[in-house]
């Protein structure tokens, strides 16, 4: 790889250079300071990347696997059985214990290791400067121990594993007196996990807010960043104010485990025959409540950052401005604002009275609200547009009506008459599924298409892409659609074997294999894009600056890989708004912000 | 940036600091002098919590400068004071609004 | 380029980037605790008993804990005034004041934990040790995550006076915003936990 620094540069006053100064990239960096602990953004970005992609194939693996049990309860799995372990498959045939332990980590993984760290640690850190026309993070120290951290939180999550009795195995909401109660360890591991990953988070959303509100370019106005920077922005609040109630919660439930305290222990619980020689006198409810404060935000974080990214391939593919910036940008505001005060439609079935859970349902029908506007706005920049077909645009594209339907399919369960009959079926995975997998990770997919010859200077294979987005739009489809049936059947969630034993699951069986036939068909299809993510890095098309012909500023920092340090060779100077396409009367179809009239 | 007209400038400053001290010395006394006044608990509770946010208020308003800060650090803290409202009283509503006798050794 | 706004404030927000950076942590603080006292006050009215803080608390060393506190946030501002007015002297003695009280208010918060510890009465006796613990002691943590900041910006940290000012200061005036914060969480924390 070159070596971008200045190291025997023309001597200081023959370049009119912004950083006449004694810093310390002006020397040769140690590999281990550029490309390990590096303080700049465009390399932690890469890092939180290839780490959070890495976890992602890791929890889509746990699932291919739960998915053979669902499949074919009770029968011994093929090849991989006999590996793990007497422990955790006898014979190769999967324990209940294990099962849930898979269950628990994949959530919690995919959730918190794997999306969430692509979304605003990957793309948030290396595209964000480059929108605003910054020279790094305002923090780069910072930037990167949110990311060593985040490094650390994963290891402990997946050294869980390894630990006698395996990992946490209380699902990822981790509710007790389950989780305090299992006689193993992994869930204290899950805990100081989550301790880790919650404080690389904060550290991280802290780096983001001061990086938009200080140092955007000069004439880059709060008016004219691009969407996808006030998604980033939005984002970063929901994980700064949200995060902390699960950060102590988690201590909480900690001690619980290990110091013998109560807090969501109630008094008189009686366990293998045994009474519980604790104190008592603790509310499994407040857990839910303080875990909940955090996880409905964390959902919005989920979907925030996606909406970001298919709104920028969308603007660029149409070749004309989103419909209704501005709305967006008030519906994404309220939207952020009001996910706080949603959380207890989760708890629906917890005996609440109809007053709280009238004003739960009620805040949960409004921030329906800002979602449709977000999604129409984004249909309706569809209308008049000359579309071009790109992989990256197929992905953003089939984003939308997949994300119309989680949504939607989130209406009856944000109603709590409704919810009393579809809480903890199926139908709430495949509500999540939709917006989270055909949603998030297509839009995320989509920004790797389409941000790739920014980090590399390549472009991807279309033919793959190609490939890989229709394999993976009709499989993805395929896993998660049987789920509302099977849900509306009243099939229970986190069943290890998959609802066999109910007579009521009896009708709707058959779809599990529908759906694990689905997931490993899904699995398959991500291997053109595995090959074309490596192959295109040394053997991809070379192309230019700006290969989309796209009007924000991060297409202007001139792509080499690694770009510089310092991004600009001089500070960017933005005249307009950012979605300057086929502005009539000129030329060319795009008007980049950083270049006058 | 004249030094002369700073120095000045952080002797008024000063001055407030040790009034300050003062006030949240006595509101000190105060808080645990009501303690032995035995008040009923919710006139307690109250008067405990008015007394605490006076003198929290005190050490924001000049100890931190909040009185003098910009607005943008006032949205982000009235943002959170929101949200801190919601999270104080909201899973006690909810509580309160419950089916009872669900959770052994507790009131709910 | 290089990162602007790391001393001088940008116009238009009237900022230093470590300033809005330092409270929008101080907010994040703000819903941690928010989240404890949450707990504290469900489990309390939830409860069948509970004591009376001062029942089970020394509050005469909470007072003077608190006392304490409060003087060391004095001290600390009084660390960056003495900065502003160019006397580094008066800095050094303020802040290592600060230092020094912050140790005073640990110790005695020892005494304290270690007393009830030798009765029982820790954590796992009932839900009121359970809270009282685990509020005041992230509160100590938080305490003694700023004795090593202070203690760094006293020592090592304070060569920075000699090469840019400024800098210096506003890394005290940060690190004082931190401090008083953590004082302004036990403000609360002593009514409540310990005359209520």
């Amino acid at each position: 790889m070159d070596n971008v620094t200045t190291a025997g540069h023309a001597p200081a006053g023959t370049h009119a250079h912004g950083h006449a100064h004694a810093h310390a990239d002006h020397h040769e960096q140690s590999f281990v300071t550029k490309w390990i602990f590096s303080q700049d953004h465009k390399v932690i970005g890469i890092q939180y990347t290839v780490t959070s992609l890495l976890f992602l194939l890791f929890g889509f693996a746990l699932m291919a696997l739960m998915r053979y049990q669902l499949a074919f309860p009770m029968q011994p799995i093929p090849v991989i059985g006999t590996m793990l372990g007497a422990a955790n498959a006898p014979g190769g045939i999967m324990l209940p214990e294990f099962y849930n332990q898979l269950g628990a980590m994949h959530g919690t993984i995919m959730v918190f290791l794997g999306v969430v760290p692509l979304a605003v640690g990957g793309f948030g850190n290396y595209v964000m400067p480059l929108m605003i026309g910054a020279p790094d993070m305002a923090f780069p120290k910072l930037n990167m121990a949110s990311y060593w951290v985040y490094f650390l939180g994963g290891v402990v999550m997946l050294a869980s594993f390894f630990m006698p009795g395996g990992a946490a195995q209380s699902g990822w909401t981790s509710y007790p007196p389950l989780s305090v109660i299992t006689a193993t360890n992994g869930q204290t591991w899950w805990l100081i996990g989550m301790i880790f990953l919650i404080t690389s988070s904060l550290l991280g959303s802290i780096n983001f807010i001061v990086t938009i509100v200080q140092l955007r370019a000069k004439g880059l106005g709060f008016f004219r960043l691009p969407f996808f920077v006030w998604a980033q922005f939005v984002t970063s609040f929901l994980l700064l104010l949200a995060f902390p109630p699960l950060e102590a919660a988690g201590v909480l439930q900690l001690m619980d485990k290990v110091a013998g305290t109560s807090f969501f222990l109630p008094s008189g619980l009686v366990v293998g025959n045994r009474p519980l020689d604790v104190s008592g006198g603790g509310n499994s409810l407040l857990w839910q409540h303080l875990f909940w404060f955090l996880a409905h935000p964390e959902v919005y974080v989920l979907i925030l950052p996606a909406m970001g990214i298919v709104s920028e391939i969308i603007a660029n593919n149409t070749r004309k401005p989103l419909w209704g910036y501005r709305v967006l940008v008030y519906a994404i505001i309220f939207l952020g604002f009001m996910s706080f005060i949603v959380w207890a439609h989760h708890m629906f079935m917890t005996g609440m009275g109809t007053t709280m859970s009238s004003f739960f349902q009620t805040t949960t029908m409004i921030i329906s609200i800002p979602s449709v506007i977000i999604l129409s706005a984004l249909f309706l920049s569809l209308y008049g547009g000359s579309i071009r077909y790109n992989t990256p645009m197929l992905f953003a594209l089939a984003f939308l009506p997949m994300f119309g339907i989680g949504g939607l399919t989130g209406l009856p369960l944000g109603l709590a008459p409704s919810d009393i009959h579809l809480h903890d079926t199926y139908y709430v995975i495949g509500h999540f599924h939709y917006v989270v997998a055909p949603g998030t990770i297509f839009a995320l997919l989509a920004g790797i298409y389409y941000w790739f010859p920014k980090v590399t200077g390549r472009q991807m294979s279309e033919l793959l892409g190609k490939i890989h987005f229709a394999g993976s739009f009709i499989f993805i489809n395929g896993i998660f659609f049987p789920m509302f049936i099977q849900g509306l059947h009243g099939v229970n969630r986190r069943l290890y074997d998959g609802g066999v034993q109910y007579a009521h699951a009896q009708p709707v069986l058959h779809w599990n294999q529908v759906m694990s036939y689905a997931a490993w068909g899904l699995m398959l299809f991500q291997i053109p894009f595995i090959f074309n993510f490596f192959w295109s890095i040394w053997k991809g098309k070379p192309v230019g600056s700006n290969p989309w012909k796209a009007t924000t500023l991060e297409w202007t920092a001139t792509t080499s890989p690694p770009l510089a340090h310092g991004n600009f060779e001089t500070a960017p100077e933005v005249f307009h708004g950012p979605y300057e396409y086929s502005v009539p009367g000129r030329a060319q179809d795009f008007l980049p912000q950083n270049q006058r009239d | 940036m004249d030094a002369h007209a700073a120095h000045d400038d952080i002797s008024s400053h000063v001055k407030t600091y040790y009034m300050v001290f003062g006030g949240l010395m006595v509101l000190t006394i105060i808080t645990v002098a009501v303690s032995y006044l035995e008040l009923a608990t919710p006139m307690a509770i109250t008067v405990a919590l008015i007394v605490a946010i006076i003198k929290g208020s005190l050490v924001a308003m000049f100890f931190m400068h909040l009185a003098h800060e910009r607005k943008i650090i006032y949205w982000a803290l009235t943002l959170t004071i929101i949200f801190f409202i919601f999270l104080m009283f909201v899973p006690l509503f909810t509580n309160l609004d419950k089916i009872s006798g669900t959770i052994p050794g507790t009131v709910w | 380029m290089e990162i602007p706004y790391t001393v001088e404030a940008r116009p238009d927000t009237g900022l230093a980037n470590g300033k809005l950076g330092v409270w929008l942590f101080l907010a994040s603080e703000v819903m941690l605790f928010a989240a404890l006292f949450s707990s504290y006050i469900l489990l309390r009215v939830g409860s069948t008993e509970w004591p009376n803080g001062s029942e089970e608390l020394s509050v005469p060393l909470a007072f003077f804990n608190t006392v304490v506190l409060i003087t060391s946030s004095v001290t600390m501002v009084m660390a960056w005034a003495s900065l502003k007015m160019n006397n580094f002297g008066k800095f050094r003695l303020f802040l290592g004041a600060t230092i020094l009280l912050s140790f005073v208010f640990l110790v005695v918060k020892y005494f304290e934990y270690s007393h009830h510890l030798h009765a029982g009465e820790g954590p796992w006796h009932n839900t009121y040790y359970a809270i009282y613990f685990t509020i005041t002691g992230l509160h100590g943590l938080h305490i003694i995550g700023g004795i090593v900041v202070n203690a760094y910006l006293w020592g090592p940290g304070a060569k920075m006076w000699q090469t840019a000012k400024e800098r210096f200061t506003n890394r005290i005036e940060i690190a004082g915003l931190y401090w008083h914060f953590v004082d302004l969480v036990w403000i609360f924390l002593f009514p409540v936990l310990y005359l209520l």
